[in-house]
């Protein structure tokens, strides 16, 4: 039996003259009905490229297909060659035949046409559907990826609804006329942990459903045993390794594929913890040797207005009564999903956002900080927080100058110093941000933020946005200057694998509340709280293939509450010297 | 319609303060009414006579007591006596209005029934030649002033074809349409020659923008075909800045359009205004920056209506 899809050679090349600028360079695969492959690599691999030359969406992205064949078999058995098709035959595949769903729900649909519309448009135009049976068609496809409400959710507009809505809008869009292969480029790398282990339950119950063949692209080699047949590594353009998922996985041929399976973050329940600092087992308040950082009671809240004369009539609880003591050279990791609160939280105790109750103290005692602001931030995009108009000089230079210092010859030590530690050339001083990867640039934003000698440093998902092995690095480079400065580091994340190998200790915050805090290890290994158990199941891994899990449609708690509303005083229990969680109610 | 009751109390307190400024400016240039009425025959009245006319014309007392009175006669709609025209200066801006308000109707239709499509389509054809040569025409567009546009016009059509352009007295619309459209037509391509220009700009940079856009590949991963992608996905989302100086241009032509009046010989508003300025008439002065301020905010309250219906993330005064 012929293959449903079959690439040989596959050139794929950019500009002016892509056969001299060529991002995809000959890759080869076939795809069976019904099977997944998995196509993983690092940013500029041409993962994404691969995939959008199956449907041909890379011609409009300014990409030519230069060599190779993309056959696919249709439905009546013939074969097409789907790079050398007409662009007439090619708006009958797409969307009939191939659907396709993208890494960002939030910006891949419409703004201004409401979901319904766009879910009807695939019916009307691969089924030839108009009017009240279009609506219908629209409803059960909701239905099948499991949105509530879904006749009433047709009317919304995308920017009513989540994320993770939206990506299941996306899916039922994609699926609407019972494509053969559904490609899937990175699709949930936009969402939180839960909701990515949600989709990708979906994911694996439709094609079961449908017998739909499924090439799926990610970075992430841990998302890949959970849903792949046969897995194909990308480096630099080629197919560095391909072959069914045990075989890469336990005994991966290539260098590069080792590469990647190390530098995912396993997550190994608190094995990989670190364990090279012992928390002092009574600190004493207001000596040298007391916190770092105390937060008390900090809560931060957002006035919802409404009515005729936008009267106060509720607040958003963002953080709410969230206290914890930072110690010196102590990593704190502070975990949660969007909205639960931790970005908030950081930006309070920067001053960036003003808190509505609650106190907290930076030590400024120790002995690199005396008389200086104590707490420095590294945010998570390193290509926007950046100024692209400064020299990388001027750069450093801007907390020095915005503390009310002056550029002496001891600054400019400084920078060098910094630069040299972060591991960047030193003629960097010299040059603009647009000259650095995503990795050096981060290395800068850390740079700057030890210009001013903190003792704490605020880390808000700063790694987020890098590919593994560059964040392994940085990850590497964080523990080394922690060691060396005696540092405190606040580290904002989401992402549980990347936690473990960075935290002390963690602090699991849902709903602008802490529910569990304590050391890392016994966290990670024997969490106590039901959201905190969730959070780590719904991290992929490697060990855990073809699981299913279990669909949980639950939404996360609306956090606006009445004017006057005081949340109950939490009930803590203890287990074990420092690990407590929050009594469930 | 928080929103609309709120832009419709600032109407009046916006009227109020444009009024007391032209009030003062205009009264700050020098000369006065009776002498520009009456030439250097103003040197042959005496006294008595002068004050009378300035009685007449309520331009005998001070300031304060001129813009009270003004005022108190505004809220009853009486905008005074023009002292050009001997008549009740509403009368006179209502009488020029119905031009202007075609003129500038038919200026905005030609500019996008061309600037639309014409800016759609260079950005479809992104650096190719054809998006060269939609530029350029859009760059001389803009860049040439409206008289020479208009005398072109006029050359063109009466030295090559023999054709003169309608002229004489102006017919309304609802008298002679055809003689009314046979003059206002080519006053209307010289306005929407530079209209079109800068919407086919706004149009070709705000659908590149857009065609970038994520949505738009997902609607073609879903097998929508190229005309469709571009008017139903992609165009809706780049008229937001096309509504925008649409609804600028059109307060601007509201006021009047001077020269091209001029040109083709047309009682609109803007050379009413001109002459208002240069005889001092004050009342019609002020009535009519009154009026112009008032369409110009009429107008702005469209455009943001329009905004909401083009985009439904825009929440009129939820800000």
């Amino acid at each position: 039996m012929t293959p449903l899809l079959s690439v040989r050679d596959l050139h794929v090349g950019f500009g002016r003259d892509p056969a001299a600028h060529e991002i995809v360079r000959g890759v080869s695969f076939e795809l069976a009905a019904g099977e997944t492959l998995a196509i993983v690599g690092e940013s500029g691999s041409g993962k994404s490229v691969t995939a959008l030359s199956i449907n041909r969406l890379v011609d409009f992205g300014g990409g030519r297909i230069t060599r190779g064949a993309v056959d696919l078999r249709l439905a009546d058995g013939t074969v097409i060659d789907l790079a050398n098709a007409q662009e007439h035959q090619l708006t009958k595949i797409r969307g009939g035949e191939i659907g396709m769903i993208f890494q960002e729900p939030m910006t891949s649909l419409n703004p201004v046409l409401t979901i319904g519309a766009q879910i009807e448009e695939s019916f009307r135009l691969h089924r030839g559907l108009t009017g009240r049976q279009a609506t219908a068609a629209a409803k059960d496809a909701l239905d099948r990826v499991r949105i509530p409400d879904a006749a009433r959710r047709l009317k919304y507009s995308p920017h009513q609804l989540s994320g993770g809505m939206l990506q299941r809008v996306m899916i039922a869009t994609a699926l609407s006329c019972n494509p053969r292969l559904l490609i899937a480029d990175e699709p949930t790398t936009a969402l939180d942990v839960t909701v990515q282990a949600q989709i990708m339950a979906l994911l694996a119950e439709l094609k079961r459903e449908t017998d739909m063949a499924m090439i799926f692209i990610t970075h992430d080699i841990g998302l890949v045993a959970g849903i792949a047949d046969k897995v194909m590594v990308m480096q630099a353009g080629e197919a560095v390794e391909q072959g069914a998922l045990n075989a890469v996985l336990d005994t991966p041929r290539h260098p590069y594929t080792r590469h990647l399976l190390s530098a995912v973050p396993h997550f190994e329940a608190g094995r990989a913890a670190r364990t090279d600092y012992r928390r002092p087992e009574t600190p004493t308040e207001g000596s040298a040797a007391g916190p770092a950082l105390h937060v008390e009671g900090l809560t931060v809240r957002f006035p919802v207005t409404g009515g005729l004369l936008r009267r106060r009539t509720g607040n958003v609880h963002a953080v709410d009564g969230v206290d914890f003591d930072l110690m010196p050279g102590e990593t704190l990791a502070i975990v949660g999903e969007s909205g639960s609160g931790k970005s908030t939280t950081a930006r309070a105790i920067l001053g960036l956002v003003q808190p509505t109750r609650g106190a907290f103290s930076a030590n400024t005692n120790t002995p690199h900080g005396r008389g200086r602001p104590s707490v420095q931030m590294v945010f998570q995009n390193p290509y926007a927080s950046l100024n692209p108009r400064l020299r990388v000089d001027s750069i450093l230079a801007e907390p020095v100058i915005a503390a009310g210092g002056r550029i002496s010859p001891e600054t400019t030590a400084r920078m060098t110093m910094l630069l040299e530690r972060v591991g960047l050339p030193l003629d960097s001083l010299q040059r603009y941000p647009h000259e650095f990867s995503g990795g050096q640039r981060q290395r800068l934003c850390i740079a700057r933020a030890l210009m001013l000698n903190p003792s704490v440093v605020v880390l808000d998902e700063a790694v987020s946005a890098l590919d593994v092995s560059v964040q392994a690095k940085v990850l590497e480079l964080l523990v080394d200057l922690q060691k060396e400065f005696g540092l405190a580091y606040l580290f904002v994340s989401h992402d549980m694998a990347v936690v473990e190998r960075i935290a002390h200790r963690i602090a699991v915050l849902y709903a602008g509340q802490i529910v569990e805090i304590g050391d890392a290890r016994s966290v990670l290994s024997a969490p106590r709280h039901s959201y905190t158990r969730q959070l780590i199941a719904a991290v992929p891994s490697i060990e855990r293939r073809h699981e299913t899990f279990a669909l949980d449609l639950r939404q996360v708690p609306s956090l606006i509450r009445p004017l006057g509303f005081e949340p109950e005083q939490a009930e803590w229990q203890s287990f074990g010297a420092d690990h407590r969680a929050r009594v469930e109610g | 319609m928080n929103y609309l009751t709120r832009r419709l109390v600032t109407f009046p307190l916006v009227m109020l303060g444009v009024s007391i400024l032209v009030f003062i400016s205009i009264r700050l240039v020098p000369g006065d009414a009776i002498t520009a009425m009456l030439g250097t025959e103003a040197g042959l009245l005496t006294p008595d006579q002068r004050a009378a006319l300035e009685a007449y014309f309520g331009i005998d007392q001070g300031w304060l007591v001129q813009y009270g009175r003004w005022l108190t006669g505004a809220m009853q709609g009486d905008l005074g006596i023009s002292v050009t025209y001997g008549k009740p200066v509403l009368d006179v801006i209502l009488e020029r209005f119905p031009l202007t308000l075609e003129l500038a109707l038919l200026s905005m239709a030609i500019a996008l029934l061309v600037g639309l499509p014409a800016g759609v389509f260079a950005a479809t054809r992104n650096e190719r030649p054809s998006d060269l040569i939609v530029r350029v025409f859009a760059m001389i567009g803009q860049s040439t002033p409206n008289f020479v546009v208009g005398l072109l016009i006029i050359f063109i059509l009466s030295v090559g074809f023999g054709v003169l352009p309608v002229m004489g007295a102006f017919t309304p619309f609802f008298v002679d349409p055809l003689q009314n459209l046979g003059q206002l037509i080519l006053p209307a391509i010289t306005l929407g020659f530079a209209f079109a220009a800068s919407v086919t700009r706004i149009a070709r940079s705000a659908m590149l923008d857009v065609l970038s856009e994520d949505y738009v590949r997902t609607a073609r991963s879903k097998g929508v075909p190229a005309l469709s992608v571009i008017w139903r996905h992609a165009l809706p989302n780049a008229l937001i800045p096309v509504v925008t100086l649409s609804g600028v241009e059109f307060g601007y032509l509201l006021g009047g359009a001077v020269i091209v009046e001029q040109i083709f010989a047309l009682p609109g508003l803007g050379r009413m205004v001109l002459d208002a300025i240069l005889q001092r008439d004050y009342a019609l002065v002020q009535g009519s920056v009154l009026f112009i301020a008032l369409n110009f905010m009429i107008v702005n309250l469209i455009v943001d209506l329009t905004y909401v219906m083009l985009d439904p993330r825009i929440r009129l005064g939820d800000r």
